[in-house]
């Protein structure tokens, strides 16, 4: 859960993906295999070792319009396929803020 | 209130349609993220986890009914239909979209709300007593200065590019509820032996990953000098603060690093050099800048009027009065705090039907005018005491008659890990937890006056440091561990907390604060010891036996 922010290199310790916000909105968007960006974590590409992660980011990092703040996050890929956020941070950014009451749209 | 002139109205508007025109050009790729980051966070826009935030300022906390309801719009109209009061002043919209901002811009610009001055490395929204104006045994109303810094330091381009961030903070009162101890700057207005206004200048406060309590640099600085000393200050920051190093850049490491006496001797040499300059105020622009404040033409009234003696016979109305409602300086008046912090719900959120309600409760009770105060609170600054009852109940159906106020449920917290993007642990849903803990009102009441500060992450926007009792959120071998300090405190006895031992688990920390309390209920001398006082008579260490015995 350590901020990207202060992510120093890239390290992959498993499947990964490269999320960000977009741009004209903000919300919460996932680097696809067709060199766009999805709303949805099913569509991600993903990526199991560095060069290809530095790759898929640095594509991701040119598209500078369409979303901001790229970077790399964990997930989980199930034997079906599906893809799970590797930490509590991604998990939040997918499915919103825990908390209910008035902050809940 | 204070009425802007029309230099003001002019800036703000003039920044909107600037601010557009990037807009419109960072959407279309002519500016890069790079290049408009800088430009976006002059306008006080955030990128957080699930989209952009915009933090809009509130100036020394002050705001018109027109104001709040505007506040309300940009809340229905743009955001998820509420906004987060922060610890300084300020209001937060968590659900904003780009290309809508210069529109929400643009409709705070029709009541002269702006955000300027609520982000980047320039300084930050001048910060002042909630209770400006109207506390009993006040020396003057420390507003009409912070007005006076604000004009001062906006878009000032010596201001706008420090090396980090950079908040001031005033009060006229003894007591201190401006926090101006963990400020940059801290202002405390004060008299001179001639009657004289002036001010003891406190520098180098700040939380953080380093935190300090500012020290005193000089014990009066008459008020025709305080622009230009605070400009000395600055110029010291700017010439040796370290840019090198974000972690190292805030005026507090400067002041720790060089020693409180020689950055003194580097300030009072600066400032002898622009002391006597265009810097120096006239009586003249600070009789402008008060004629500008107008003040309600308050009643003659009685100090107990019948309304209030039929209404002490209900338990529940006398709960909420002897928590919330403060004397004011004008008999017959009273400033009656709001608390935001209804149990089980998100310290400081307010919806847009509750601020558009309270709006309308402002203009009926209290001269058309709200306060916003540091512990993410509201208050309305002066209401009749014959009509306490009648806000009470219009205040109860909007859920914001809580009587919590200074106790362990007026919880002080940060967004946390389900909003913020430097953030490594969760807040929000900690605070939620303790108040459903400590719910009980006859509790809360016997354990008496105890603040908790929650901040998820070092950055420490929840100001742990200098709670009563303070909870830090950091991530340790990817889950959420949380630090507990005790015997921290905001006030004119500003302290720092003391770590009771190891971090523990998300989970753990409520079970962890009730013992806590457990602790201080049997060890205090007497009902009236409060919890700082039985800290600081024992230490942490009965408190971290209890603790951790059992873990």
């Amino acid at each position: 859960m350590t901020s990207p922010l202060e992510q120093k290199k890239i390290k992959i310790a498993g499947p990964s993906i490269v999320t960000a916000n977009r741009t004209w909105d903000g919300i919460v968007v996932y680097r696809t295999a067709t060199k766009s960006w999805s709303a949805d974590l099913s569509e991600a590409a993903i990526v199991r070792n560095s060069d290809e992660a530095k790759a898929l980011l640095a594509e991701s990092v040119a598209d500078d319009v369409g979303a901001i703040g790229p970077y790399i996050a964990p997930v989980q890929v199930g034997a079906d396929g599906k893809i799970e956020p590797g930490n509590l941070r991604e998990q939040i950014r997918r499915t919103g803020v825990t908390i209910g009451q008035s902050a809940q749209a | 209130m204070y009425a802007y002139d029309e230099i003001d109205r002019t800036l703000v508007n003039e920044r909107v349609s600037e601010f557009r025109d990037q807009v419109k050009r960072r959407l279309s790729g002519e500016l890069t993220e790079d290049e408009f980051k800088i430009l976006r966070l002059q306008n006080g826009v955030y990128l957080q986890l699930h989209a952009y935030m915009f933090r809009v300022a509130i100036p020394y906390g002050t705001l018109a009914t027109n104001q709040l309801r505007a506040l309300a719009h940009v809340a229905r109209k743009y955001d998820r239909g509420y906004g987060h009061f922060t610890t300084r002043q300020n209001i937060q919209f968590n659900w904003i979209k780009l290309a809508e901002l210069p529109d929400a811009l643009e409709d705070l610009a029709k009541v002269g709300i702006h955000a300027m001055q609520t982000s980047g490395n320039n300084m930050r929204n001048v910060t002042s007593d909630q209770w400006a104006g109207v506390a009993p045994g006040e020396i003057e109303d420390p507003r009409i200065w912070s007005e006076l810094i604000r004009q001062h330091t906006t878009l000032h381009p010596e201001f706008s590019f420090l090396p980090r961030k950079f908040k001031i903070a005033i009060t006229a009162s003894d007591h201190d509820r401006a926090a101006i101890k963990i400020h940059d700057i801290g202002l405390r207005l004060i008299k001179n032996e001639k009657g004289e206004t002036g001010f003891e200048v406190l520098v180098g406060g700040g939380l953080g990953r380093t935190p300090f309590i500012a020290k005193t640099i000089k014990h009066f600085v008459h008020g025709r000098d305080i622009l230009s000393y605070i400009e000395a200050i600055l110029r010291v920051y700017n010439q040796y603060g370290r840019r090198d190093n974000i972690y190292k850049a805030r005026i507090k490491i400067l002041v720790h690093e060089l020693g409180i006496e020689k950055f003194s001797r580097e300030v009072e040499e600066e400032w002898q050099h622009i002391r006597n300059s265009s810097l120096q105020i006239d009586d003249e622009v600070i009789e402008d800048i008060r004629s500008r404040f107008t003040y309600p033409a308050y009643e003659k009234l009685p100090h107990m009027p019948d309304e209030l003696r039929q209404a002490a016979a209900d338990p529940e109305f006398e709960a909420w009065r002897k928590n919330s409602v403060a004397p004011h300086k004008v008999q017959g008046y009273s400033i009656v705090t709001i608390s935001l912090k209804p149990i089980g719900a998100p310290p400081g959120d307010a919806t847009a039907e509750q601020m558009d309600a309270l709006a309308d409760l402002a203009d009926k009770y209290s001269f058309g005018e709200i306060r916003v105060g540091h512990e993410q609170n509201l208050a309305l600054p002066h209401v009749a005491k014959r009509d306490l009852p009648a806000l009470w109940k219009a205040l109860d159906k909007l859920g914001l008659a809580t009587p919590n106020v200074n106790l362990i449920t007026d919880i002080i917290a940060c967004p946390g890990l389900d909003y913020c993007s430097l953030a490594n642990a969760r807040s929000i849903p900690i605070a939620q937890e303790l108040t459903r803990r400590f719910a009980n009102h006859e509790l809360a009441n016997l354990i008496g006056r105890l603040h908790i500060n929650i901040s998820g992450c070092i950055n420490a926007c929840g100001h742990h440091h200098v709670g009563h009792i303070g909870i830090l959120g950091v991530e340790k071998n990817g889950e959420e561990v949380y630090q507990i300090t005790i015997g921290g405190r905001a006030d004119e006895n500003a302290a720092l907390g003391t770590l009771i031992g190891p971090g523990v688990k998300f989970d753990e920390v409520a079970d962890v604060i009730e013992d806590v309390v457990e602790a201080y209920l049997a060890l205090r001398k007497r009902p009236e010891e409060l919890f700082m006082d039985t800290v600081k008579r024992l230490g942490v260490e009965p408190f971290k036996e209890r603790v951790y015995a059992t873990r």
